[in-house]
């Protein structure tokens, strides 16, 4: 291997992040999924240095957690209907360092595969037991910690006979302007994937695995609720500065 | 291990309950300083027809020009009262708004400096990955010198990321996705 110059870090020319991988983030326009034919951009994108502004941002300052916001089964009269699961995980960088005190969101369907939301006309029941919203923060090694319900699958009225897998989204602000990510997190052997153009609209066959969790039986708590580990990863440094 | 990038999806339209609180739309208080602004604007798709679920995410620098954020080492002071961060849900007419302040000048690549300017995410159902862009403000002359409208090759589409106005400190800034008049969105 050669030896690189190690780069400056300075608020001009600060070391840059590395750049998006193009087979985990999809394309603006991915016609299967009909709603960005009319959503992406025509023009190509305009390639632009990162500077000091992308380099920072927002740092888990603008909403302060509560206790129990990481479990989406409380804060309702009784307890929702569906199968009560653990989602934990690590958010770490490209080069394997954790992600600490980074602000996670989270929301989802019921396990009727309804949202609690008034534009969702799915015929499935709501539960009046859950709301599917929740927020954490990660530890200082990069950890996040949710209980909730399992979600259902949902019609969609992509095609004819869509069905969305069931799935959790997820939002995270990372370190910078540039680590922000909205995924959605999906169960492991669903039928649907292969029929689901959003999960498709990732190019590389290996980066949608890994939108896929694992079912943990040590994350499983006996006579609980199941275990699944859902690790995600976001933009890494390209190179660190050297540590005398 | 691998470490590969967790791909990015769509916020979807079912968001509504989890992510915007209008309290987000107001990044500053009483206290913090710099001239007041309103920033107000519709995002609209190649049809021209309004967004009611997209999700508008910004971030900028104080009014002296420094980003709450360990990784900016200027010698400027931070204000206790500014953050810097705001989100703000498109309602049924694609209409989104922040209450902030204009934000000073950041230094930009090889000693350059960037005119003011707020850093914009754009969420919404048929974005399977985000999209940024960068608001401008009309009337500033450091924008003539900004090294990265300068990377905007045809001059014409520059205009498309100066808001308008800065009367009564309101300045209007719409977002096309599609079409004539495109927003220029970039690739960083």
């Amino acid at each position: 291997m050669r030896a690189r110059l190690q780069p400056e870090d300075t608020v001009s020319d600060p070391i840059p992040y590395k750049p998006q991988d193009k087979g985990a983030w999809p394309p603006s326009l991915f016609p299967a999924y009909t709603s960005t034919i009319k959503r992406s951009p025509k023009k190509p994108l305009v390639i632009i240095p990162q500077t000091l502004s992308e380099v920072t941002g927002p740092v888990y300052g603008h909403s302060r957690i509560d206790k129990d916001d990481n479990d989406l089964t409380l804060g309702h009269a009784g307890e929702p209907l569906g199968e009560r699961i653990i989602v934990t995980g690590r958010v770490l960088d490209e080069n394997g360092r954790p992600v600490p005190h980074t602000l996670v969101e989270l929301w989802q369907c019921n396990a009727a595969g309804r949202y609690a939301h008034k534009v969702d006309q799915h015929p499935a029941p709501l539960d009046p037991n859950f709301t599917g919203a929740g927020r954490a923060v990660t530890d200082a090694d990069g950890r996040y910690r949710f209980v909730t319900i399992k979600p259902g699958a949902y019609p969609w009225k992509n095609h004819h006979n869509a069905w969305r897998p069931a799935h959790i989204h997820f939002s995270l602000f990372g370190s910078s302007f540039l680590t922000r990510l909205v995924t959605q997190m999906f169960f492991p052997g669903d039928p649907l994937f292969p029929f689901d153009p959003i999960f498709n609209g990732i190019p590389d066959p290996k980066a949608r695995d890994r939108m896929i969790c694992k079912f943990d039986l040590d994350t499983t708590q006996p006579e609980w609720a199941l275990g699944y580990q859902f690790d995600i990863v976001l933009r890494g440094r390209d190179a660190t500065p050297m540590e005398h | 291990m691998s470490f590969g990038q967790t791909p990015s999806q769509t916020v979807g339209p079912f968001f509504h309950f989890a992510l915007p609180n209008e309290k987000y739309e107001t990044l500053v208080t009483d206290k913090t300083k710099g001239e007041r602004i309103k920033i107000e604007g519709r995002i609209v798709d190649g049809d021209g027809a309004p967004l009611p679920d997209a999700i508008i995410e910004i971030w900028q620098a104080n009014a002296e020009g420094r980003y709450d954020h360990a990784d900016d080492q200027q010698e400027k002071p931070l204000d206790p009262t500014f953050h810097g961060w705001g989100r703000s849900a498109t309602d049924k007419d694609g209409r989104f708004r922040f209450h902030t302040i204009k934000p000073g000048p950041v230094p930009g690549p090889g000693n350059t400096l960037q005119a003011p300017h707020v850093s914009v995410t754009v969420l919404a159902r048929g974005m399977l990955k985000h999209l940024v862009t960068r608001l401008y403000f009309e009337g500033e002359k450091l924008n003539a010198d900004d090294p990265i409208l300068a990377r905007i090759s045809e001059p014409e589409r520059r205009s498309t990321l100066v808001a308008r106005g800065g009367k009564d400190g309101v300045y209007a800034f719409d977002i096309v996705l599609q079409g004539d008049n495109e927003t220029v969105f970039f690739d960083v």
